[in-house]
């Protein structure tokens, strides 16, 4: 058996930045940069259109992280919505908090709740998972519709949070700049994780939990990490969207507990791209854009449409919009994984 | 006089790795064949490819004269080739019987019904209506073997079924395949134990790597020189 | 109305449950599908039951000579086509293919019929009841639909030990690839499974019909019922989802009791602690496992 040395020259390297993630780094950063100053520079409708874009895109993140990089489908992800939307009413409302404090103290709740919640509820696999998690939002919907300090079953409104305080134009701006901050945390905190080795055991847990297990991976961990992230993320999100639409309603499909969130959140994720960083926020601008457009004009047929969409492609595209450019191009514009650089 | 079953160039991966390579070999009407080689040399592979449980990266598969390379496993079933799959891969919660008469999906008809399997594997009469993982290696091997033979096969594959069997029952296996092979049908065995395989077989294939490396009559093949190419410690050799 | 008559009640109203999830216990079995559409479609089969029993002038049960088939072809069409595909993509696809289709088809419903509330009438079945006691009454109609989930899970359990087709059911649900070696095309099996999936949903959605009074979301609170129903009966259970429907159907009505509004929110809470119970003596047996390996 002779040996063979290899030659340092072609010894492979591992690298996490390309000069195409680097660059497109630096780009990232001064849209931002440009964003951040949003109220200075855009116009009113721009503003309010961009929150609602913010708020989307957090969505979506929170979503992708629980099945994307957990493998855990939840159909229930609008109990913190509501959660968070109630929240910020329940405390600038009756306890006359700022509101914008009542919105990061909502966030923090809703990150409580989902504790032990996931206790109970990260047993279940699968789509015992999902509906799991229905059932969750179903309850939280029905106890605030029989609280009548909520508003019972005909809804609230932020309306008196604001009003005292603020002038339309300042809730629209700072409305604007915590869901702005709420939505570069999300994915300034995603981004750390996947780079972290809790990261790397996300992957292991995703595509194989019990081989994962057998490795001493901490499965449980990992899902109760996602869990209590998707939760905040969720909650904060139901607080930018009680301060940007300021009425919201407990029971119904269409409301701040309903299902219809998660079929915007699916239709977001899959378009985007299950899995990928960047999937999400292209899936929310997607979204973002027909709702924009055509939501008003479509009536009921406009969910119809992001059904189908969403079922064609989980079946035809399933790795999404940016999944599929990224395959295609073998490129990552963020540096979220590693690179093996052969030779040279 | 042309062959049953005629494999022509078959090429088979798992994913980017190819485990059979450019494999042909024709096995004549109440022939049995071994197939023998290391773990690893594409043997399952090849059987499922045979069997339709595996599709071919290149090749044909030709039955009874029919092309079978596209159609699925259960119309290759109906055609009339079983295979008994490594690991016996019985149904767990179904009883013996049970097992047995899932077969009957292959419509095929003729000498074999549950009365027939019971009796050339008597062993299986007290455990009929137990379920099949109740049951010990040599029985299972037994059920597996019995479920095939109720699709009433005109070809029968049998992947490695001495494998995790106590000597006793592999012994009594091959008593009660004794009569299956005197019977006619036409059998293509897996088998690691080289000498049992060549005892029981009429001609020998041996497999390295992929590759068909050796062919011969069981009779005109010395031990030493299918334990050669088994291992591949010599140059390949043709029949 | 006492607590007798609300127990009562309450296990009729588990018959029902039983009848709706049998469907959904059966996809899951055979092909661990939990098909968030369930509710949806048993929806469907109440509106189709609706256009018979509208442009043909008879009686709902009547309108199950056609519908009941028509279900049958439905769930057949539907697992050879997107289920089918869906199952091949992936373990989470299906969940979402079938939540896609949940919102399809309570859009399509709403645009086809309007939210209009309606109901189905049940003949003089429906209306019949017995006075047992002076504070117990037991409806005729409700006994019939107990009586049939009965029926349907007898039949289905002596279709599964005793037919051809129930011995491949069970085999292809537990291995797939080898049902193939012996003859049986799993993929025809599977849309077999699903057919009776979905025509036992549409019976149950028509006598929900025939019962109360439904519109178009009526589907997604149905299914959260039956899915209840399954996993505190036991997944993977077929007369596990029997009890599991009387549990709900008892916590329902007795919670209603209480309080009117109170009756979802009953078998929510019951149905979490089922879960919580589990989770507690799985996390219990982890900690005695991982002591034991220690």
């Amino acid at each position: 058996m002779s040996e063979h040395a290899l030659p340092s020259a072609s010894a492979p390297r591992v690298e996490r930045w390309t000069p195409v993630s680097l660059g497109f780094t630096v780009a990232l950063a001064g849209v931002l940069a440009l964003l951040g100053f949003g109220p200075l520079l855009f116009g009113q409708g721009t503003i309010d259109n961009l929150t609602e874009l913010y708020f989307l895109v957090i969505l979506a993140i929170m979503w992708n992280a629980l099945a994307g990089y957990g493998g855990l489908v939840s159909v229930g992800q609008q109990a913190f919505i509501g959660i968070g939307a109630y929240a910020v009413v329940f405390l600038s409302v009756e306890h006359s908090l700022s509101p914008y404090l009542a919105m990061a103290l909502a966030t923090l709740f809703g990150a409580a709740i989902s504790i032990p919640l996931g206790a109970v509820v990260l047993w279940l696999r699968g789509g015992a998972f999902a509906i799991g998690m229905w059932v969750v939002a179903e309850v939280f919907a029905i106890l605030v519709s029989l609280d009548a300090t909520l508003g019972g079953g005909t809804g609230t409104s932020a309306v008196l949070a604001f009003n005292l305080r603020y002038t339309p134009e300042q809730r629209l701006h700072d409305t604007y700049w915590f869901a702005f901050a709420a939505a570069a945390i999300s994915l300034a905190v995603v981004f750390a994780l996947l780079r972290s080795r809790l990261g790397a055991s996300l992957q292991a847990i995703r595509d194989d939990e019990d081989a994962a297990a057998s490795v001493g991976v901490r499965v449980f961990f990992g899902k109760g990490v996602l869990f209590v992230l998707a939760g905040a993320g969720c909650t904060a999100a139901g607080a930018v969207i009680v301060a940007w639409q300021l009425s919201i309603l407990p029971l119904g499909p269409d409301s701040i507990f309903g299902v219809n969130w998660t079929a915007k959140m699916i239709f977001m994720v899959l378009v985007g791209g299950l899995g990928t960083f960047e999937g999400p926020i292209v899936g929310a601008i997607v979204l973002y854009l027909l709702e924009t457009y055509l939501s008003t004009r479509m009536g009921v047929w406009y969910l119809v449409m992001l059904g189908g969409i969403a079922i064609g492609v989980a079946l035809l595209l399933p790795r999404g919009i940016w999944g599929t450019l990224q395959e295609r191009l073998n490129t990552r514009l963020l540096p979220v994984g590693y690179r093996l650089r052969v030779g040279r | 006089m042309s062959a049953l079953l005629s494999v022509e160039r078959i090429d088979a991966r798992h994913g980017l790795l190819q485990a059979v390579r450019e494999v042909s070999l024709e096995v004549a009407e109440g022939e049995t064949l071994a197939l023998v080689g290391a773990n690893g040399a594409g043997k399952t592979t090849l059987l499922r490819t045979i069997a339709g449980a595996h599709r071919p990266a290149g090749g044909r598969v030709v039955f009874d004269g029919r092309d079978v390379t596209r159609m699925p496993a259960h119309a290759r079933a109906r055609l009339g080739i079983a295979l008994v799959p490594e690991g016996r891969r019985l149904f767990p919660q179904l009883t013996v019987e049970e097992n047995l008469r899932v077969a009957s999906a292959s419509r095929r008809t003729g000498e074999w019904n549950v009365e027939r399997v019971l009796d050339v594997f008597p062993l299986l009469q007290p455990r009929r209506r137990h379920r099949a993982a109740t049951l010990s290696g040599g029985e299972q091997q037994a059920a597996a073997i019995g479920r095939a033979l109720m699709a009433n096969p005109r070809l029968l594959l049998l992947d490695e079924v001495s494998l995790g069997l106590a000597p006793v029952a592999v012994e009594g296996l091959y008593r009660s395949l004794e009569g299956l092979i005197e019977s006619g049908t036409t059998i293509v065995l897996v088998e690691q134990d080289l000498a049992r395989a060549m005892r029981v077989a009429s001609r020998v294939v041996c497999m390295l790597e992929g590759r068909l490396v050796l062919e011969g009559r069981a009779d005109d093949l010395t031990r030493e020189r299918v334990t050669e190419a088994y291992f591949g410690l010599h140059a390949r050799s043709g029949a | 109305m006492s607590w007798v008559n609300a127990v009562v009640h309450g296990i009729l109203l588990g018959g029902f449950y039983a009848l709706l999830a049998t469907g959904l216990s059966l996809m899951f079995g055979v092909m661990r599908i939990i098909n968030l559409a369930h509710g949806s479609l048993a929806l469907v089969g109440a509106y189709m039951t609706f256009l018979v029993v509208e442009h043909l002038h008879v009686s709902a049960y009547v309108a199950l000579l056609p519908v009941l088939p028509g279900a049958l072809i439905v769930g057949y069409l539907l697992q050879r086509t997107v289920l089918e595909r869906s199952l091949r993509a992936g373990e989470l696809v299906p969940l979402l293919t079938t939540f896609g289709m949940l919102i399809v088809i309570g859009n399509l419903l709403q645009y086809f019929f309007s939210p209009d509330v309606r109901g189905l009438g049940s003949g003089s079945i429906g209306t019949a009841s017995w006075r047992a006691t002076s504070s117990l009454t037991i409806p005729w109609f409700d006994v019939l639909v107990l009586g049939v989930a009965v029926g349907v899970l007898g039949g289905l359990h002596i279709l599964l030990r005793h037919t051809q087709l129930g011995r491949e059911l069970r085999a292809t649900a537990a291995d797939p690839d080898t049902v193939e070696l012996l003859g049986v095309n799993a993929r025809a099996v599977y849309a077999r499974a699903t057919a009776i999936a979905v025509a036992t949903a549409a019976l149950a959605g028509v006598f929900y019909a025939m019962r109360s009074n439904f519109d178009p979301t009526t589907g997604p609170t149905q299914l959260i019922y039956a899915f209840e129903a399954v996993v505190i009966g036991g997944i993977g259970s077929l007369w596990g989802t029997l009890v599991g429907g009387i549990v709900l159907g008892v916590a329902q009505t007795v919670g209603a009791r209480i309080d009117v509004q109170y009756f979802a929110l009953a078998g929510h809470v019951v149905f979490l602690a089922v879960l919580t119970v589990r989770a507690v003596v799985q996390a219990g047996g982890f900690r005695v496992a991982l002591r034991t390996a220690g």
